[in-house]
């Protein structure tokens, strides 16, 4: 991609995807000629729902899911936390006050569990190891007697580690609780079965996939019962009410078509560069490690931390030589604190700001990681020539 | 985000460096809160004859080091102590609402360094009495 003749990598794709143009070719018609409201009776409205459920139906073979019914659509990955934390929890109040999580979730996730402790829950968050795994015998002795629901993310986009979930929906269920997996990032990615796994409930991106922002859905076993957040007309059996929005869940079912004939072949490639780049980083830059596991991990995943220096100077210097990534520095976030995420791994405040967060997507290509392997040698350098720590410092 | 200033003393900082026999050093900030500056200063008749820094932290941690060390270079000791981190702040066309506090503490580690110059000057004084 170049603009002005200056070359343009973007490398941030956990936090936003391009849209895939054989996506919106199918969403435009739902705009100005198949406008119809899938709730009404005539002819307009029999054609919106049709596609509505269409869609339902690719996105419950790309998970393998038992029906298309148990497809709910919602604004997004947030929604779909929220909907899953809370409607279980509050449905399940008379059986169990206690939810099980783990210390690397999804903020939507985090404040889901936060504000139900406010109405007299109680939530654990499970720790996981220096790689990012989750801690499976703290997570056993986690769950308890009052413990319904357990919520586990599949694989956290920041360090892309990802989860034995078999194993953890073999522990939740021998406990007796059910197993919420927010799997945003894995899902379109690497092959995720809610059969083979063990999921009960599910929550799924649309924009990881490649379609619009503002869409996702909740897998819901097909037996379970859950409170709704929204009330009203009764949409999506009464568990998400407000008209559809029809032309974004018409692009996430051909985001979701185009994903599972092509994730396999696409992973195999992005796991290639992936690998190049981290080797590229790690071997010639002193002080610079891996952040989360190097083999149970996302293909498109990226995320390295060079000690003694500071995440937003990197992305800066980066954006300046046409190179758009991401870090775990709290000066590049709103909140002004260092990712709970790096945190939870052990990593210390200073480790934590120096993290940069590269993630892959369709139109990256060798080249673009050549590229970045060439460029950041000499930003580091800089950088840390300008910086007052050193190894000494680090180790105090 | 940042204003054309900042990005032109993140680019190319002023006075980055170690003085090896500074007559002040003042350190601020916290690597925990990611934010640590260091400045160096060289005194000559009661002026900042030499400022040099070292700072960890983001663009604008960088950019108001760099800052701060033009201003304070020639000016009198009390003219330096005058430099706040709002005049760093306006020198640089403005920053971010959420950087004014934890990033903005270069004019502090130059207060800090000419404390530093003081408190030893002071020591002198009083050995050779």
């Amino acid at each position: 991609m170049t603009t002005n003749n200056i070359r343009q990598i973007y490398v941030d794709h956990s936090a936003g995807k391009p849209v895939d143009s054989r996506v919106v070719a199918v969403m435009l018609p739902y705009f100005k000629v198949l406008y119809g409201n899938p709730s009404s009776f005539h002819r307009f409205g029999q054609e919106a729902k049709q596609a509505l459920d269409n869609s339902r139906e690719d996105i419950s073979k790309l998970i393998n899911a038992e029906k298309p019914e148990t497809i709910i659509f919602t604004s997004g990955a947030t929604e779909s936390n929220n909907l899953a934390i809370k409607g279980m929890a509050i449905r399940n109040r008379q059986k169990g006050t206690k939810i099980v999580t783990s210390a690397i979730e999804h903020m939507s996730v985090v404040n889901s569990c936060k504000s139900l402790v406010r109405q007299g829950f109680q939530t654990t968050f499970s720790p996981v190891d220096s790689y990012g795994l989750l801690d499976l015998v703290k997570l056993e002795e986690n769950i308890d007697e009052q413990t319904k629901l357990v919520s586990v993310v599949y694989a956290n986009g920041e360090i892309g580690t990802i989860q034995p979930i078999n194993e953890i929906s073999e522990i939740v269920h021998k406990k007796g609780a059910y197993l919420h997996v927010d799997a945003t990032a894995a899902c379109g990615q690497i092959p995720v079965d809610v059969n083979k796994d063990g999921i009960d409930l599910m929550t799924i991106s649309c924009n990881d996939m490649y379609g619009p922002k503002g869409v996702g859905a909740l897998y819901l076993k097909d037996s379970l019962r859950i409170d709704p957040l929204l009330h009203g007309g009764g949409q999506e059996r009464g568990l998400r009410s407000g008209t559809e929005n029809v032309s974004s869940i018409i692009g996430f079912g051909k985001a979701a078509e185009i994903t599972r004939l092509e994730m396999r072949s696409e992973s195999k490639r992005l796991v290639k560069i992936r690998d190049s780049l981290i080797q590229g980083l790690i071997d010639p830059i002193s002080y610079t490690f891996l952040n989360g596991h190097p083999k149970k991990r996302l293909p498109d995943n990226v995320s390295v931390r060079f000690n003694f220096i500071e995440g937003e100077s990197i992305l800066l210097s980066l954006a300046l030589s046409g190179v758009f990534a991401s870090s775990g520095s709290a000066c590049a976030a709103k909140t002004l604190q260092p990712s709970h995420v790096l945190l939870a791994m052990g990593l210390k405040h200073e480790e934590a700001h120096g993290s940069l967060m590269i993630t892959l997507g369709r139109q990256n290509t060798q080249k673009d990681a050549d590229y970045i392997k060439e460029l950041i040698p000499g930003i580091i350098d800089r950088l840390r020539n300008m910086s007052p720590l050193t190894p000494k410092e680090l180790k105090k | 985000m940042y204003s054309n200033k900042v990005m032109d003393h993140f680019t190319h900082p002023r006075n980055t460096g170690e003085i090896t026999d500074a007559d002040g050093v003042g350190t601020v900030g916290n690597p925990t809160c990611g934010d640590l500056m260091t400045m160096y200063i060289k005194v000559k008749d009661n002026r900042i004859a030499d400022i040099k820094f070292k700072t960890f932290g983001c663009g604008a941690a960088i950019a108001t080091s760099s800052m701060t060390t033009e201003l304070a270079k020639g000016k009198t000791i009390d003219e330096a102590m005058k430099i706040s981190r709002a005049s760093v702040a306006e020198s640089l066309g403005g920053l971010p609402k959420v950087k004014m506090h934890c990033s903005n503490l270069a004019a502090d580690a130059l207060h800090a360094a000419i404390e530093d110059y003081k408190g030893k000057l002071e020591k002198n004084k009083e050995a050779k009495k």
